[in-house]
């Protein structure tokens, strides 16, 4: 019995020293990374210099951050093998609350924000402890929630500002210490050195062509490596891979089940709610239709991130990399002079490989190698 | 050997809805003590080690650990009591690593507040270790416990129960499933947890696999309890007669025999099936034996 253990200190000799193209192959994320530099590839190759610009850079990593920001904690849900459709509509209800309790209410802008998130939580408690204690699919009690949230938006909102839209919340979000946190630009200095040395293009009045980096990529990076701490490196990311693959097995080892899927829920929720607070302090106003068709776009781009959708195995950073895939077919068809009619149809295909390849990688890692 | 049992269990019954599950069981385990709970299919086996193990609760009766009356809520509670039951389905992800299936509930940290962490490297080396002492030997605490045997995953998830401090070992049928030689990996260390002065409950329907191993045979059929017996007042033979289904397998021997006499006759005296059984179960017996003293000279 002693001697074994001694012999794990050496290499053991029966572990073939596994090339590193198997070792890729087998990280959920590796479809995605690799998608992700095939299409940058393919666009550079057709759409030309236009889209790689600073300017278009910007624009699809603005767009891939927004889009990361939702699908990263519903690619942690997915893990935990729940789903949550009712990610879109949270993003016009947080609007709606946080531009409501502004403009209508008059409470200060970082108050609204707060009360947004606290909402968010709220809505997320109540899908997660709805879920766990029917035992009914995610799927159906949060396809309920996508039209209860949505339905109640626009309800309230009408009922309380007669529109649907709720505008002028920039000047109230003007010198708000938390606004701060969710709009406007990074490092400006930097950029404006790089315009006048020509690294980025000057516009017309010597202004750079980016004023900065926006917000919102940073916080993409921030939450993606924050998720992926914590799938990977925390007692509690070990949970969720538990609840996500076996949830009986997880509760007789003494998994709180409850409390993770709770926990998972209100991260989507608050995931939807940073999206709202992004979106509407950028945009200026809440709308009620904002959000629509965002959760299956989160989910596609956890899917395309190597998430199954029976739960168990995924990765945060996949899901980085789906969102950034989608990101820049989206923005990168229009330079292709492709017809943007033809958006839906591509991402349903990329969709479709990227199941095909998933299944095929779990079969590789549940059977023996 | 202590004077308070391990687990005392004292009149235990359990109702679900109109159907009488466990009416009126009673059991004790003591520690380094084997007690072999025997019983056919539907006989209450499972029921009562749920009960034990805080997933049911029982109706009726009482449930002594250490000499102290307990009511498990949930199955952590058992868990916090040193009770840890490695049920037929394992506990196991399939899609996780070992190590992360080792850890799975209670995984070792290191750090504090926002940087406290899963200590991964700690919880690899603790997975090899632990499995390299019962003599498997993990080649990658990373691999995916799908890609693993049978045996190799009950030893996973054994080796996982004692490594977190189990006083008692409850095993639901974890040879059922394997072959003979994956079984007798299996048993052996049963014989280990024994010799470390555990109680085991190892449930089974396999008087063959139970008997080398047991020190007593509890009987369950159809929900109540024939008796326990210590293993020098029976033989295998009365065990076997004891639970149900003893008369078919009394007549299956016997036509088995005719069989082999047919097999002898026809072959001119080779082994026989029964034969190389009665051998196996020799061989076992005596690593059984070897491994005992082995871990008593260790300590």
């Amino acid at each position: 019995m002693v001697d074994s253990t001694v012999s794990l200190k050496t290499q053991d000799e029966r572990l073939r020293k596994t090339p590193l193209i198997r070792k890729l192959l087998s990280r959920p994320e590796l479809g995605a990374v690799a998608g992700a530099i095939v299409i940058l590839l393919f666009f550079a190759l057709v759409a030309g210099d236009t889209m790689f610009s600073a300017r278009g850079i910007a624009r699809f990593l603005e767009s891939s951050a927004l889009l990361g920001i939702l699908a990263i904690p519903v690619a942690l849900l997915m893990i935990g093998g729940q789903f949550d459709l009712s990610v879109g509509s949270m993003i016009a209800a947080a609007g709606a609350v946080m531009g409501i309790l502004a403009s209508v209410v008059g409470l200060p802008m970082w108050l609204s924000i707060l009360v947004a998130f606290g909402f968010a939580a709220v809505v997320g408690y109540a899908n997660g402890l709805i879920v766990h204690r029917s035992g009914l699919p995610s799927f159906i009690v949060t396809l309920a929630g996508l039209f209860i949230l949505r339905g109640i938006t626009l309800g309230f909102t009408r009922l309380i500002t007669g529109r649907t839209q709720i505008s002028g919340l920039r000047d109230l979000a003007e010198g708000d210490w938390l606004a701060s946190l969710f709009s406007g630009d990074l490092f400006p200095g930097l950029f404006i050195w790089m315009a006048e040395v020509g690294i980025i293009a000057q516009r017309a009045d010597g202004a750079p062509s980016v004023p900065g980096v926006p917000v919102a990529i940073v916080w993409w990076l921030i939450i993606g490596v924050a998720a992926t701490w914590l799938l990977l490196r925390t007692e509690f990311g070990n949970w969720i891979f538990a609840v996500g693959g076996d949830q009986n097995a997880a509760r007789n080892v003494g998994v709180p089940v409850q409390r993770v899927k709770i926990i998972l829920f209100i991260m989507t929720a608050a995931g939807a709610t940073l999206y709202a607070v992004l979106t509407v302090l950028d945009a200026g106003s809440a709308d009620t239709n904002r959000g629509l068709l965002k959760e299956f776009e989160a989910i596609i781009a956890a899917v395309i991130g190597g998430c199954l959708l029976t739960g168990g195995y995924g990765s945060a950073i996949g899901a980085m990399f789906g969102a950034l895939i989608f990101g820049v077919v989206q923005e990168g068809i229009f330079f292709t002079g492709i017809d943007t009619d033809w958006f839906k149809a591509f991402v349903g295909l990329m969709l479709l490989i990227a199941v095909l390849f998933n299944n095929y990688v779990r079969k590789r890692v549940t059977e023996s190698r | 050997m202590a004077d308070t049992p391990l687990i005392d269990v004292q009149n235990v019954s359990k109702f679900f809805g109109s159907v009488i599950a466990l009416s009126d069981v009673s059991m004790t385990v003591n520690a380094g003590e084997v007690l072999c709970l025997l019983g056919d299919n539907g006989a209450g086996k499972s029921t009562l080690i749920k009960t034990l193990a805080g997933v049911h609760q029982p109706s009726k009766g009482e449930f002594f650990v250490d000499g102290k009356k307990v009511l498990f809520n949930s199955p952590r509670d058992a868990l916090d009591h040193g009770i840890a039951t490695v049920y037929q389905d394992l506990a196991m992800v399939p899609l996780m690593s070992v190590t992360r299936n080792f850890f799975m509930g209670r995984e070792p940290t290191k750090g504090r507040g926002l940087l406290k962490r899963f200590d991964v490297q700690f919880a690899n080396r603790v997975a090899m270790e632990e499995m390299a002492r019962i003599g498997i030997d993990v080649r990658d605490p990373t691999q995916a416990v799908g890609t693993m045997s049978g045996g190799e995953r009950q030893c996973v998830a054994i080796a996982r129960a004692v490594y977190f401090g189990a006083k008692v070992l409850i095993l639901d049928e974890p040879t059922s499933a394997l072959g003979v030689k994956q079984a007798s990996v299996v048993l052996r260390y049963i014989a280990q947890a024994r010799a470390r002065n555990l109680g085991v409950i190892f449930i089974t329907h396999n008087v063959h696999h139970a008997y080398p191993v047991g020190d007593k045979f509890t009987i369950l059929n159809r929900g109540r309890t024939l008796g326990t017996f210590h293993k020098r007042d029976t033989s295998r033979e009365q065990v076997l007669e004891m639970m149900a289904g003893g008369k078919e397998l009394d007549q299956l021997g016997s036509e088995l025999e005719e069989f082999a006499r047919v097999d002898k006759a026809a072959a001119g005296g080779q082994h026989t099936g029964l034969e190389a059984t009665a051998a196996a179960e020799a061989a076992l017996a005596q690593a059984m034996k070897s491994e005992t003293e082995k871990v008593h000279s260790g300590h």
